[in-house]
């Protein structure tokens, strides 16, 4: 059984159209005048259980909507989701007792209350039994550290510590699906590693589906062989990480390491390389060239020069996501 | 390390039927989180107080004034008049909720979010914060109430045993009446992004139509019978004057009933309204 399908969903808002001025504001009272913002656009997809895929886009392509109808949070304007066998919005309890929806920018627990506390409180919502809920406090403040931070507070918490117990908090009713919405966002480099070491090991040992959408690719690389890409609310891909890179990168880059000091000659090289530009290192060059180039200007550096070494990478995740959504968007711009 | 969140859950908790002792367990910590909060916030706490305590003093000096040292208004003597304020102030305090503003709060600012993701209806939580406020509010106006009766001369000549056990009732149902009510009408803060001019109106209509502003008894003929359409008077007057033993034998029961029938009014358009309010929610916020 598939954990979440999802089919043909649409979600348009209706926000209310505002001109400046005082004539405006009366004329609005007569007949209020409404935009329609497409925010997610036929998209579907299916999860299994256990995996862990990673929802990615440019800022407004629609992964938070999606992921709040996902939760139950949100109505879609049409479409059919089913996620555990429930659909979603029609929140039945039996559904929210068994998924968590984790935002980055969104506080779940309760500001002036010790982080305990708040767990506790959660205990009682989601029918924790004792037994469980110790072992599970324990757990989870093993491997995210909250030790300390458990008997504070939650508004003397730095932005890190409140993200661990937010985290912490949202796990306690173990639940079998996960949606992150950029949770290491605004967190410092290890931070983002402990969170992201923590939710692969959630993983691991749950077996728990997640969704989880960031704008690090590091977030992305550790933890999802799979993506799915959106962008004005299309998906615009949806498969494995390599698959993604293979697909759009145009180029790759060719790294020579040449032997002894060869001198290298500018004039001699422009041809071999078809005249790309070319970056010299102290033992060799690198060039990027389009991808179907890649065999022939290679051979041809290796019959032309005194190579040691030659490696031919793909570029930086980053970067092919860059690529990707500046190819989409002069699409549809254009179209 | 013990792997114990990989242990198969041994069966989920069965969210589908009500369990009265999970309920228990969530109100007894809902309340004592929000018994916190309060207590950190007591400044704020106090000073709402206080302004609870000024608008029956006022009351009471205009309406003394306007009875005059010996006469009275439609069967009100001064010294009923401050008895009147004195126990109007009590029940306003413990009907009293804010749950207008804080949806209109919630929902601009996405706070709502979190509460419908729980598997508990948002209402429970609404229910703690509120008694909890007024238990702690209690601390200043019990006190205030009894000085107010002495130091203005209150008549409490027909406050018995018999009034005071009548009354708990009608103040605990009238208490639920408001409660649920209010809670209806702002949950309108899913559709309106302001909601303070409609608030601004009901507030108008509920401080005459429910005696706050002054006894039915002293009103205008239109007033009482646009009162008595409406379910305010069940919830401050009828209380007050239960009280006061202006009401007895049948009229009590009368009284329970028309509350009772208040809340089942409330109870129906709450699960009306409510499903329709999730289906409009928005969710702002990322
Ligand atoms: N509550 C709302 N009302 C109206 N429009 C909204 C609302 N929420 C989002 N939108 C619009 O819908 C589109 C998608 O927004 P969404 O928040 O889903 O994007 P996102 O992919 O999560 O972006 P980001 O990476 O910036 O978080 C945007 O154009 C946004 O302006
Ligand atoms: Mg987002």
């Amino acid at each position: 059984m598939t954990a979440i399908t999802v089919d043909r969903l649409h979600k348009t808002y209706l926000v209310p159209e505002r001109e400046g001025g005082l004539r405006a504001a009366v004329g609005a009272l007569v007949r209020r005048r409404r935009r329609e913002v497409h925010a997610v656009t036929d998209v579907g997809f299916t999860i299994e259980p256990g995996e862990v895929v990673g929802f990615l886009g440019p800022n407004g392509a629609g992964k938070t909507t999606t992921l709040k109808m996902l939760s139950g949070l949100l109505h879609p304007t049409s479409g059919t989701a089913t996620v555990l066998g429930h659909v979603p919005w029609e929140r039945d309890r039996r559904y929210l007792g068994q998924m968590a929806l984790i935002m980055g920018q969104r506080n779940q627990l309760q500001w002036d209350i010790p982080v305990l506390d708040s767990y506790k409180l959660n205990q009682a919502v989601f029918r924790i039994p004792d037994a469980d809920f110790k072992a599970r406090v324990e757990e989870l403040s093993e491997l995210l550290a909250l030790e300390e931070l458990l008997r504070k507070p939650v508004r003397n918490l730095s932005l890190g510590e409140r993200m661990k117990c937010e985290i912490a908090g949202s796990l306690l009713h173990a639940p079998q699906v996960l949606f992150l919405d950029e949770p290491t966002i605004g967190l410092d480099v290890a931070m983002q590693r402990r969170i992201r070491s923590f939710v692969a090991e959630y993983n691991r040992r749950t077996g728990a589906c997640v969704m989880l959408t960031s704008h690090y690719m590091a977030d992305v690389e550790a933890l999802c062989r799979r993506v799915i890409v959106i962008h004005h609310g299309r998906l615009l891909f949806d498969g494995a990480l390599e698959e993604l890179v293979h697909r759009f990168a145009g180029d790759k880059t060719i790294n020579v390491e040449l032997a002894d000091e060869h001198p290298l000659d500018p004039a001699a090289l422009g041809p071999l390389v078809d005249g790309h530009a070319v970056e010299r290192s102290a033992t060799g060059f690198s060039v990027r060239v389009p991808k179907a180039e890649t065999p022939r200007v290679a051979a041809r550096l290796l019959a032309g020069l005194p190579v040691s070494d030659l490696v031919i990478e793909e570029p930086p995740i980053e970067s092919v996501i860059e690529q990707v959504f500046e190819a989409t968007s002069a699409e549809v711009d254009g179209g | 390390m013990a792997d114990v969140a990989t242990r198969p859950v041994s069966g989920r908790p069965d969210f589908s039927k009500v369990s009265f002792g999970a309920l228990r367990r969530y109100y007894v910590g809902e309340f004592g989180a929000s018994t916190a909060n309060n207590l950190a916030y007591r400044g704020a706490v106090a000073i709402w107080v206080v302004t609870t305590v000024i608008q029956p003093m006022v009351s009471i000096v205009v309406w003394r004034t306007v009875a005059g040292p010996a006469g009275e208004v439609n069967g009100f003597t001064s010294a009923e008049f401050v008895t009147y304020f004195a126990i109007t102030m009590l029940v306003d305090h413990l009907t009293f909720i804010w749950l207008m503003w804080e949806f209109e709060w919630r929902i601009r600012t996405g706070a709502m979010s979190p509460l419908l993701l729980r598997p508990i209806h948002p209402i429970h939580k609404d229910v703690c914060d509120n008694l909890s406020y007024k238990v702690i509010g209690l601390v200043g106006v019990l006190p205030a109430m009894v000085l107010l009766v002495i130091g203005f001369g209150g008549d409490v000549s027909g406050i018995g045993v018999v009034q005071v056990l009548t009354f708990l009732p009608a103040l605990v149902l009238a208490m639920a009446v408001r409660f649920l009510l209010e809670w209806v009408l702002a949950l309108s803060a899913f559709w309106l992004t302001k909601v303070s001019a409609l608030n601004n109106l009901y507030f108008s209509l509920f401080l005459f139509l429910s005696g706050s502003f002054a006894p039915l008894a002293v009103l205008p003929e239109a007033v009482r019978t646009l009162a008595h359409a409406s379910p305010f008077p069940w919830i401050v007057s009828f209380p007050v004057e239960v009280a006061l033993g202006r009401r007895t034998g049948a009229e009590v029961w009368v009284g329970y009933l028309a509350q009772l029938g208040w809340i089942l009014v409330a109870l129906v358009l709450l699960r009306v309204v409510w499903r329709r309010a999730v289906r409009v929610y928005s969710a702002v916020g990322s």
